[in-house]
């Protein structure tokens, strides 16, 4: 065992098809041709570093982020937390973790937003943060609202979070959402549906967290973020020399 | 029974959704909430090498232009050197070689600058021509896709490339090879990316 190599292969049927006729925009952006598998090379194996210089502390807490001073935005009030680890169950440690979301209404601070419920003055729905050396992340925000898309006629998003994560190379870039556990539209929406594993379902459910809920503050919901691992360099599949 | 093996599976992957830029380029959305937005210089004040800008657009399967994609670019910088730790090298203070691309909402036009990346050590002695990874996520991208951007004016280069040469098909290679051309004395770079249909772009399972 030395350093570390490639990445495991992507276990493809464990994520969504690009087609799947039922999110109906999938149906004219999803590549039709075979992917082309690629050997990890450095292009794959490396990927951007980020430092603490490149964020501030107050940017994970959605609370008070775009909060004027004394005020807050309306919803309830939760922490999101969990750790960001690899398949090797190993940490990840100084990641950089990135959400975005509706606000309580189901309203986005986003000009292309035309949904009638109202912008949140307080709120405006991002939030980042770097893991700590236990893959460790905690966010501050409160639930996001269900709100309707043009899919069917009738289609409602159920509430979630939406998550971009780094990893440590370019081949663990991963982008998700987080639902909530007991959420009665996560079996209607067809974005979740398009995952055809009802285990990957759960695998993007949080839970709710009674230990880490704040008594008379917070609710807290987990959610645990697995990215690709990575195999130790062995002598048979070395990336140099043959 | 056997016993069982316990990696964890990867987390799933879930479109971006139309309204990505709120987490990843808040400005885009309308509103000012970050100190600094992430990704917006890819090479540094201190890069050696050509100052180059890429354009292109994201076209669907109907041959219209994606307007609300977000892409990310990753590369080396023109001593084919990533800034990464585990990358043999070193890279010009500021060299960061990363960053994030949106569209143009009304064109679906986009662009970045960076300096041409060098060749790169490829796997098994190999060396990769010139190149700068790319990572596309939209609404209705259920998981990013990957592609890479090649240099027309790398012929030699790009011959040998040993990813290039995985493509069976050598009417499928130009789909990821840029096309030089200049603009007010710059040089500038094109590459759309279709991602359906008559010259769907490569894109890899890396
Ligand atoms: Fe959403």
């Amino acid at each position: 065992m030395s350093k570390p190599g490639e990445y495991y292969q992507r276990d493809r049927a464990w994520h969504p098809p690009a087609l799947d006729p039922s999110y109906k925009t999938s149906v004219a952006r999803s590549p039709r041709l075979a992917l082309i598998s690629l050997q990890n090379s450095a292009s794959e194996i490396t990927g951007p570093v980020f430092g603490h210089n490149d964020i501030d502390p107050i940017d994970n807490d959605l609370l008070k982020n775009y909060a004027q001073a004394g005020e807050g935005p309306i919803g309830e009030r939760i922490i999101l937390h969990g750790r960001v680890l690899d398949q090797n169950s190993k940490p990840v440690a100084n990641t950089l973790v990135e959400i975005w979301q509706a606000n309580a209404g189901g309203r986005y601070r986003h000009k292309k937003d035309t949904y009638l419920a109202p912008v949140d003055p307080n709120f405006g729905g991002c939030g980042r943060t770097m893991t700590d050396e236990n893959g460790y992340y905690y966010f501050r925000t409160v639930k996001p609202g269900a709100y309707p898309w043009r899919n069917f006629i009738n289609s409602w998003r159920p509430a979630h979070i939406h998550l971009s994560i780094f990893g440590s190379g370019f081949a663990q870039r991963l982008i998700t959402q987080c639902y909530f556990e007991g959420d009665p539209l996560i079996p209607k929406c067809p974005i979740v549906q398009s995952i055809s594993d009802p285990t990957a379902v759960q695998q993007l459910t949080a839970r709710i967290d009674m230990n880490a809920t704040i008594p008379l503050d917070s609710i807290a919901y987990r959610f645990d973020i697995v990215l690709r691992g990575r195999r130790a360099t062995l002598f048979e599949n070395r990336l140099e020399g043959d | 029974m056997s016993q069982e093996l316990d990696y964890l599976n990867e987390t799933p992957s879930q479109t971006a959704g139309p309204f990505v830029h709120i987490g990843l380029a808040p400005g885009a959305a309308g509103f000012d909430i970050y100190k600094q937005e992430l990704g917006w210089d890819i090479a540094g004040p201190n890069a050696k090498g050509e100052r180059i800008r890429v354009e292109g657009q994201v076209i669907d399967g109907t041959g219209s232009p994606v307007k609300d994609v977000l892409i990310e670019a990753w590369q080396a910088n023109t001593d084919g050197v990533y800034a990464h730790p585990e990358h043999p090298g070193e890279v010009e203070t500021g060299f960061r070689g990363w960053g994030r691309v949106i569209t143009d909402f009304v064109t679906g036009e986009w662009g970045f600058d960076t300096v041409k990346p060098g060749c790169v050590a490829g796997r098994s002695g190999s060396v990769m021509a010139p190149h700068i990874n790319l990572w596309i996520v939209a609404r209705g991208i259920n998981v990013g896709l990957n592609t890479r951007l090649y240099f027309s004016d790398e012929a030699d280069a790009n011959a040998v490339d040993p990813v290039i040469n995985l493509i069976e098909w050598e009417n499928r290679r130009q789909t990821i090879i840029a096309t030089r051309g200049e603009r007010d004395g710059a040089v500038v770079y094109r590459f759309d990316i279709r991602l359906q249909g008559e010259n769907e772009t490569v894109f890899f399972d890396i």
